[in-house]
């Protein structure tokens, strides 16, 4: 068996003396969409950070592809790394946000070439080739020029989901891509992580959109107050739950 | 024809434009006359008073020496602004570092150069040999690499650049860590998350952002620098204000001359105006849904530089 793309070991985070997540244990599998389950404050959020290390865990191994987050193990001791070395690791690492976080002053065709150009060195035409035809897969082909404001929500998501794979990530995280967005527009940037799936890209999602869940996971895990409290296929977490804090999260959402 | 059908058509058809007889405002007329008669006395004092002594203003608006000191000014404020700014930025991104050296640092040069009056610490910098007669650059405690005497390295013009832009490093910095908060941290993370380092991230995305925030004071601290280097006459610096000073000195036309300044510091500080709004405009992209609007809308947006953007 080849070794998981994620691997966490009972991970701790404590904000100040409020413990997040209290000792997480669970694995992606190369190729596997990982679709995370929770209500507000069960730490789901928190755990996609730590796996790009946006926040650093207080206790326990999270590793990525096989090498710890934000750190580096030798002579048995654990050594920070440098900041060149972590920002390296995120660069491999994509991530699509709640509020999409685009940058405003820059053209949507600016945002996604603007790490290819500046973090892997990428040349200028070859960047901005790939960003169109990025673009045009997301279905934004002929916004390349406008700028964030001047598009809807769920075309700022897609054009984030652009960015993201414009680094040409191994993995994927999405923190509640459509929580943020009207009804309306949650389709197209669900078609457009549906169509990623396919093409077999390793993705932790954090979501609260059960269809999606249930459609395109192969695994579902269910967190509340900083534990794993279920973890299977759609079909064993969100069909047939067996802990009753499952049955009773998903009698409110669904 | 019944109420009903009267209504109805009503409905469908445009009612007429309402009007109505307006308010009487007589306090506006009052203000109004009081304001006139005040501009026109005014007016009236300037074109009568022999003092003013215009045909003294229209000889030296133009004289060599005057248009040299306008020279000097600009120069100075040119100046002192880029040192400034950039003094601003390294300390505003200081006083965030997590280094507590650094932070502290930032903040003690802060709260000196903001808390002393600018005209003493030119002063300062004019009397420095007093302080320290000779100035040794070199190896700290170690061997030294220049030696000079302050009053050949410190001319006046040193003096009142260092002065005027070491001072105003401090506010700048101030203005641009405002603007730094100013940026979303979603940004910041946004960055990150796509590998940049944190220089990066600050020179790419958030101080980009954050212009938008600094800018307008930005362009008041220029304005106000053009004027405050008028305070270097006091270290005999020959810049426009001293200039003046020194033709008034020999002929005694203090009134015209103290004009001729004036009108040259509104010509500086009015282009200095127009300036902001074009520098705004450019880092305003992509904050506003509007295309760039007619040339009458940018003019009237132009005239009311408040709801520039």
């Amino acid at each position: 068996m080849t070794e998981p793309m994620v691997k966490a070991e009972a991970v701790h985070k404590r904000f100040g003396r409020l413990e997040v997540l209290k000792g997480i244990d669970l694995e992606v599998r190369r190729g596997e969409v990982m679709c995370m389950l929770g209500p507000s404050g069960s730490g789901k959020s928190t755990f996609l950070r730590c796996i790009n290390h946006l926040e650093k865990i207080n206790a326990g191994r999270l590793s990525v592809d096989g090498q710890l987050v934000g750190y580096r193990e030798s002579g048995g001791k654990l050594h920070e790394l440098h900041e060149r070395e972590v920002a390296r690791k995120r660069a491999e690492i994509g991530m699509v946000f709640q509020h999409f976080n685009l940058f405003p002053h820059m053209t949507a065709l600016e945002n996604v070439t603007l790490a290819p150009i500046r973090v892997l060195g990428s040349a200028r035409e070859e960047a901005r080739r790939r960003a169109r035809e990025l673009l045009n897969r997301v279905g934004l082909g002929d916004k390349v020029d406008t700028y964030p404001m001047a598009l809807s929500g769920g075309q700022q998501q897609r054009v984030a989901i652009a960015r993201a794979l414009a680094m040409q990530p191994k993995l994927m995280l999405f923190d509640e891509p459509t929580s943020a967005l009207d009804p309306e527009l949650v389709g197209d940037v669900l078609d457009a992580m549906r169509q990623l799936a396919r093409d077999g890209m390793t993705m932790i999602v954090v979501t609260h959109e059960m269809g999606f869940a249930r459609e395109v996971a192969d695994a579902v895990v269910f967190l509340d107050e900083g534990v794993v409290v279920e973890s299977g296929t759609p079909d064993q977490v969100i069909a047939n739950p067996r802990e009753t804090r499952t049955r009773e999260f998903l009698s409110k959402v669904l | 024809m019944s109420t009903s059908e009267q209504l109805s058509e009503e409905r469908t058809g445009r009612p007429e434009d309402i009007k109505a007889v307006p308010v009487r405002r007589p306090g506006r007329w009052i203000a109004a006359i009081i304001v006139l008669v005040v501009a026109a006395s005014i007016i009236r004092s300037v074109v009568t008073n022999k003092g003013f002594d215009w045909h003294t203003v229209g000889q030296y608006l133009f004289n060599s020496r005057i248009l040299h000191g306008v020279l000097v000014t600009l120069e100075l404020t040119v100046l002192s602004m880029a040192i400034g700014i950039v003094l601003g930025v390294v300390l505003a991104v200081m006083r965030r570092s997590p280094n507590p050296i650094l932070s502290g640092g930032s903040w003690i040069y802060i709260w000196f150069f903001r808390g002393t009056p600018l005209l003493v610490q030119l002063l300062f910098w004019y009397n420095i040999a007093a302080l320290f007669p000779t100035i040794d650059l070199g190896v700290p405690f170690g061997p030294s690499l220049i030696h000079a005497h302050s009053n050949t390295l410190i001319t006046t013009f040193a003096a009142a650049l260092l002065g005027l832009g070491l001072n105003e490093g401090a506010y700048m910095a101030e203005i641009v860590r405002a603007g730094i908060i100013s940026v979303d941290e979603g940004q910041t993370e946004a960055a990150q998350s796509l590998g940049m380092t944190r220089m990066m991230t600050m020179r790419r995305i958030v101080l980009p952002q954050a212009m938008r925030v600094i800018l307008p004071p930005t362009g008041n601290e220029t304005i106000s620098m053009l004027k405050n280097t008028s305070l270097v006459s006091v270290i005999a610096y020959t810049e426009l204000l001293y200039s003046a000073q020194q033709i008034y000195d020999v002929n005694y036309k203090t009134i015209p001359l103290l004009i001729v300044a004036s009108i040259w510091y509104l010509v500086m500080t009015s282009i200095a105006y127009v300036g902001q709004y074009f520098i705004e405009r450019r880092f305003g992209r992509g904050f506003t849904r509007a295309e760039r609007g007619s040339v009458m809308a940018r003019w009237l947006s132009f005239r009311r530089p408040g709801k520039a953007t």
